[in-house]
């Protein structure tokens, strides 16, 4: 289908760290099931390194290619590099999205912090709140 | 094995209308409104057609308005009924909430002229009834439009019924049949139908034509300025190869409808049947009155975009009602109408299906759908919720 580049296709077809992770240390969900899309991450984090990664994702092809990939990214890199992934990172590296799937896109960066928020709150880390979106009102959806 | 099941979208076109078309592209490529010779052999060709498509509506040929298709057709049927009540100044109408763009977006366009438009529910049963139109009429009330067959769900509306109740109460009657003609037995004069559109592309003709049939002396306003072609009411040069590959699809499908019915329908039986198994799925549309061709479910805890482009990498071509497949935010404006809540039907399909496909097809679809549907539940974080009972079922 040419909807979707083949890289796209690809993380789709053969989704990359789908699971769960029992004792996670951190676990964040985004979205919500009346926009369409839903996205969770579990991170493993030793030493401040993501050890291990996995996603759940409801949604369309392009939210599950950006969890795929998304996940694939941060793998082995330290929760700084995490951090500062951007969804325009995800999607450049998915060889693009299409316009209107841009937004589906966003909820896996915003899925990644919400799991490291979740790990700093667990183990009393002191972090800058400012970093993190207010996913209460995440603007991708609209009632 | 690769299963066409978007019928409803659109269909593949039948050698029988492709050769009723060849010779208007380059024998009979007269214009009709020529004097001469070859235009006026189109000139035959476009009566012909004409006559067809009436004989198949059960109207006359002068009741049959060439078109562009079926959004055209629908557009200009409203908007006449719509001017012909403003004169008397009745400014009312009657449609329901499961109406096709065509028909729900020129009724907007009204509400903003400050038309009234009640919008019946179909929330019970998936349909509705003559009586709740029986209800809505009011004395202001110029038009009823319904569907004949809706395009998503495969409900029949009772279409007679309703038809009796608008010639009792006065009420013009237009419907919406680009899903029901070629595929149901219609008959304008019995069925009291005052306005009927139709499409080309719906019953194995060719896109972008169509036609209005509009019961004589009801006039009609022009949704196309310009020549006198159709009686004035519909200009521009004639399409005379799309509407004689209509004329020869539906003429076809007229001939052929009572052996194709009962073949169709029982695929999609055996359809519904074996995708009811699947835990924690619904049927949309009305169970009894429905399309031959109509299987539309919802399944709980997955999106329906990933399940399209799944069964299309497995061979099969369906489609889905969900948000992301639309490009808008919302899912389809029919499965919220029937009651369907905005997560289920993200996680909708709809398998539609025509003659031209095969019980070896329908096989493969059992085999297919319930593996994509549990492989996407499987990675699906809401399934899970439902699973362990931090979330409640729907279905
Ligand atoms: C119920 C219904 N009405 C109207 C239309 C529009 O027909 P067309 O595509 O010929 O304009 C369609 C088809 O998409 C339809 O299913
Ligand atoms: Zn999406």
């Amino acid at each position: 289908m040419a909807l979707y580049s083949e890289v796209v296709m690809d993380h789709f077809m053969h989704p990359r760290n789908v699971g769960t992770i029992e004792d996670a240390s951190g676990v964040g969900e985004v979205g919500n099931a009346k926009c369409g899309d839903i996205m969770k991450i579990y991170l493993k984090i030793e030493n401040d390194i993501i050890e291990d990664v996995k996603f759940e994702t409801f949604g369309c092809g392009s939210a599950i290619a950006s969890s795929s990939m998304a996940t694939e990214m941060i793998k082995g890199k330290s929760i700084h590099e995490a951090m500062a992934l951007t969804n325009k990172a995800v999607a450049e590296a998915l060889d693009g999205l299409p316009a209107h799937k841009l937004h589906c896109s966003v909820l896996a960066e915003e899925a990644i912090k919400s799991a490291l928020k979740d790990y700093y709150e667990k183990n009393g880390i002191p972090y800058d709140k400012t970093q993190f979106p207010d996913c209460e009102n995440c603007g991708h959806c609209h009632d | 094995m690769h299963v066409y099941a978007d019928n409803a979208a659109t269909t593949k076109m039948s050698q029988v209308a492709i050769n009723a078309m060849l010779p208007y592209f380059d024998k009979v490529y007269g214009n009709p409104s020529s004097l001469h010779s070859i235009g006026q052999e189109a000139k035959e060709a476009l009566d012909a057609a004409r006559e067809t498509v009436a004989k198949c509506l059960g109207c006359e040929p002068r009741e049959i308005y060439f078109t562009s298709g079926g959004s055209e057709a629908d557009n200009q049927a409203i908007i006449s009924a719509a001017r012909v009540g403003a004169r008397k100044g009745k400014k009312h109408i009657i449609s329901t909430a499961f109406e096709h763009h065509a028909v729900l977006h020129t009724l907007n366009k009204l509400e903003k002229e400050g038309y009234e438009v009640t919008y019946l529910d179909v929330k019970e049963g998936h349909n509705v009834t003559a009586r709740q139109v029986r209800d809505a009429i009011r004395e202001d009330t110029c038009l009823v439009t319904t569907m004949y067959a809706n395009n998503e769900i495969g409900s029949i509306l009772p279409i007679a019924e309703i038809g009796a109740v608008c010639k009792e109460a006065g009420v013009p009657f237009h419907t919406d049949a680009v899903q029901a003609a070629g595929h149901l037995h219609i008959n304008v004069k019995e069925q009291n139908i005052d306005m009927l559109s139709l499409s080309g592309h719906k019953f194995h003709g060719p896109k972008g034509v169509g036609a209005l049939y509009c019961r004589r002396g009801f006039p009609l306003t022009n949704v196309i300025e310009g020549g006198a072609q159709e009686r004035g009411k519909r200009a521009g040069t004639e399409n005379i190869a799309g509407i004689c590959g209509m004329a020869a699809a539906l003429e076809d499908a007229c001939q052929h409808m009572d052996e194709n019915m009962p073949k169709v329908a029982a695929m999609r039986d055996k359809l519904i049947e074996g995708l009811s198994k699947i835990p924690h799925c619904a049927l949309n549309g009305d169970p009894v009155n429905r399309l031959p061709g109509n299987v539309s479910f919802c399944f709980e805890g997955i999106e329906g975009e990933s399940l399209l482009l799944l069964l299309d990498f497995k061979g099969v071509s369906g489609s889905s009602g969900s948000a992301c497949t639309s490009g808008s935010l919302d899912p389809s404006h029919v499965l919220l109408a029937i009651g369907r809540v905005h997560d289920v039907a993200h996680g909708s399909l709809r398998l539609s299906l025509s003659e031209y496909n095969t019980m070896e097809e329908v096989d493969h679809m059992l085999k297919v759908v319930p593996e994509v549907v549990e492989h996407l539940r499987k990675m699906s974080p809401v399934w899970r919720d439902l699973q362990t009972g931090k979330r409640e079922y729907i279905l």
